[in-house]
């Protein structure tokens, strides 16, 4: 037993000790944003690199707020990020729960086409997108423009898809015997099953509109209807670029997602390994 | 209450036909049991009765009125699942009363029905735990509750048993027995076990490839099997089939021969005659081999295993390359490879043609 419980320990050790620096390579960006947000712009560029935080952070906040309003970017990107999260997690659990559950002529074609979809970069669909959204429906500078293009997620249809999937349809069954109606079944029974999966989309959903950045540049680039992103982008002109400025910016766009993510990283871990396993 | 009946049922998933003309009779206030082997479509056709199923072909009609087209919900009847199918994020309470509250029943009749359906079943003591917090008997409490409380027409249940360990299975199995007496309502259970289809019920129904084999008494079917395939499928341990070979036929009987032991030979009465040299099988319960001299013939079998269960002994044995199962009271002295000598007597045996057809 004993020598059991030292190899064990041994293990851990050894294993911590190759974590560590791998660790210690990716923390040390963020940790340089934030030491990099409290120093002036000529202590940024001072050869001999600092590692601990200076004090000028209020002054570069104070530059980010003059030149790019970022309380009102921030704002509108919190907003976007909330509003979308709540409306693409129902549609694509409607859509999922219809994919898994009914069967209609087409079905295995719209799955087809959904999945088609994922393979599509951005970059291909973003220009006919934006000449719809823009031209067509003049929506641009708008806050539909910035919520509804994206709502429809490929990806979180079938994640959706897979978890009513998983449930077995017995239970569904019962309460069709029961008597209880379709969306009901969908309201009181499927989705509060569905919970975990919908937390890790959720938060899903939520970086991803956060971290939004070619959308939002394209379509809202008016003052005042920026994203906190594509604000921040402003601040890097062609003679003038405040990097204290940047990387306050940068500090106030990462924090929010760092405490989420502490707080809800068991349902982002469960909901990514349930849609990789499952 | 309400009686069933199914007429000319088909159902076809695609090209594939999986109920072929299913006809049936249930009277009001039976309990009847569909068994058959795996993939024979006896939860298929259980399932078309609750209306999660479309009927195919023929009708299904439910106290005289046809209800192919008809909700589940609007069929007055309540299904147990294999799986319980209890709502996992409800307590029982709430799973039980789920279902009323969601068709707008009366809370006061709510919960009476739950109260009732709770005294019967003694779960007053669960009311306020989730599924997960139950044992298997008592999610299948739960889940017979929850079908109490819809006071249905007519009970479905879909091997409601098979994930309970072997104990609690005859355990509950009485108590839906009870259950029955107390309710007296139309009950149709599913089931691949010939041992709760011969406890419970009152009429059985033998399925095989989609097709009613035969349907009757438990005690009709053992005692009058149609074919091999009922014979074989009903009794535990199951008959025993030797092959033969018809040697004489004359004076409304037959003598047939074993082929495994040609000097076996057995005279039986049979109304259909079929000529000389015609295969047969044979057919005899392990309980029905009596002691050497004292049957018809008498068959030599060399003894594999003996398994001494106290007030009997299974004997599992071998004649040729046949095998063979002989129940015998406290037989303790059959040890490996031993020659053992039983009688065969012709009044318990069976005769099948070479389509597995009773020869009567």
């Amino acid at each position: 037993m004993k020598s059991k419980s030292r190899s064990l320990l041994m293990r851990r050790l050894a294993l911590h000790a190759a974590l560590t620096p791998l660790a210690i390579i990716w923390l040390f960006p963020l940790w340089m944003m934030f030491v990099f947000s409290t120093m002036p712009d000529y202590g940024i560029f001072n050869p001999d690199i600092v590692l601990w935080p200076s004090t000028n952070f209020v002054e570069n906040f104070n530059v980010l707020q003059t030149e790019t309003n970022f309380l009102r970017a921030m704002f509108i990107s919190i907003t976007v990020a909330v509003i979308y999260t709540v409306l693409s997690v129902m549609l694509t659990s409607m859509a999922g729960w219809a994919l898994a559950r009914y069967r209609f002529a087409g079905r295995s074609i719209v799955i087809a086409i959904i999945l088609g979809t994922i393979t599509l970069p951005f970059a291909v669909v973003v220009i006919p997108q934006f000449i719809m959204v823009a031209r067509e429906f003049k929506l641009a500078n708008s806050w539909v423009a910035l919520i509804v293009p994206p709502l429809f997620n490929s990806l979180g249809v079938l994640f959706m898809r897979q978890a009513f999937s998983m449930m077995p349809s017995e239970l569904f069954d019962a309460a069709r015997v029961e008597g209880v109606k379709e969306w009901r079944i969908f309201l009181h029974i499927a989705l509060p099953l569905a919970r975990p999966t919908m937390a890790a989309l959720s938060i899903i959903l939520f970086l991803a509109s956060w971290n939004n950045y070619l959308w939002p540049l394209l379509i809202n680039s008016k003052p005042g209807m920026m994203t906190a992103p594509v604000a921040l982008g402003t601040l890097i002109g062609i003679t003038k670029v405040s990097w204290g400025g940047i990387m306050a910016g940068a500090v106030l766009l990462t924090a929010p997602i760092l405490v989420v993510f502490i707080f809800l990283q068991r349902h982002f871990i469960s909901g990514i390994a349930a849609g990789a396993i499952k | 209450m309400a009686g069933l009946t199914l007429t000319n049922v088909v159902k076809r998933f695609g090209a594939l036909q999986v109920v072929h003309g299913a006809n049936l009779e249930i009277a009001d206030g039976e309990f009847v049991v569909f068994v058959g082997p795996s993939g024979c479509g006896k939860s298929t056709l259980l399932r078309m009765i609750a209306g999660l199923e479309d009927v195919s072909g023929g009708e299904i009609a439910i106290d005289g009125t046809v209800v192919n087209d008809v909700e589940p919900a609007e069929r007055r009847i309540a299904m147990v699942f294999q799986s319980y199918a209890l709502y996992p994020h409800m307590t029982v309470r709430r799973n039980l009363s789920f279902g009323l509250q969601m068709n707008g029943n009366p809370k006061e009749d709510t919960e009476r029905r739950i109260a009732h359906a709770a005294d019967i079943l003694q779960i007053n003591e669960l009311m306020d735990r989730r599924p997960a917090q139950l044992s298997g008997g008592q999610r299948q409490r739960v889940a017979i509750g929850r079908a109490i409380v819809r006071e249905p027409q007519v009970f479905l249940f879909d091997e409601p048993l098979s994930n309970l360990d072997a104990e609690l299975r005859v355990q509950m199995r009485v108590e839906i027995s009870k259950l029955h007496k107390q309710l007296g309502t139309t009950m149709i259970y599913v089931t691949h076990d010939q041992t709760e289809a011969m406890t419970l019920a009152d009429k059985i129904v033998v399925l095989r490839a989609g097709r009613i084999e035969q349907v009757g008494a438990p005690l009709d079917l053992y005692d009058d099997p149609a074919n091999q395939f009922v014979a074989g499928f009903v009794g535990s341990p199951k008959m025993n089939f030797l092959k033969g070979r018809v040697e004489a036929v004359g004076g409304g009987s037959i003598t047939v021969s074993l082929i495994a032991d040609p000097s076996v030979r057995l005279t039986m009465p049979v109304n259909s005659m079929p000529a000389e040299g015609t295969p047969v099988t044979l057919g005899i319960r392990p309980e029905h081999f009596t002691d050497a001299g004292a049957g018809n013939a008498d068959l030599k079998v060399a003894v594999d295993v003996a398994e001494h269960l106290g007030h009997t002994s299974y004997i599992y044995a071998s004649v040729a390359d046949e095998a063979l199962i002989i129940e015998r009271p406290e037989t303790r002295h059959s040890g490996h490879r031993q020659d053992f000598t039983v009688g065969l007597p012709a009044r318990r045996c069976f005769l099948f043609d070479a389509d597995g057809q009773r020869l009567r």
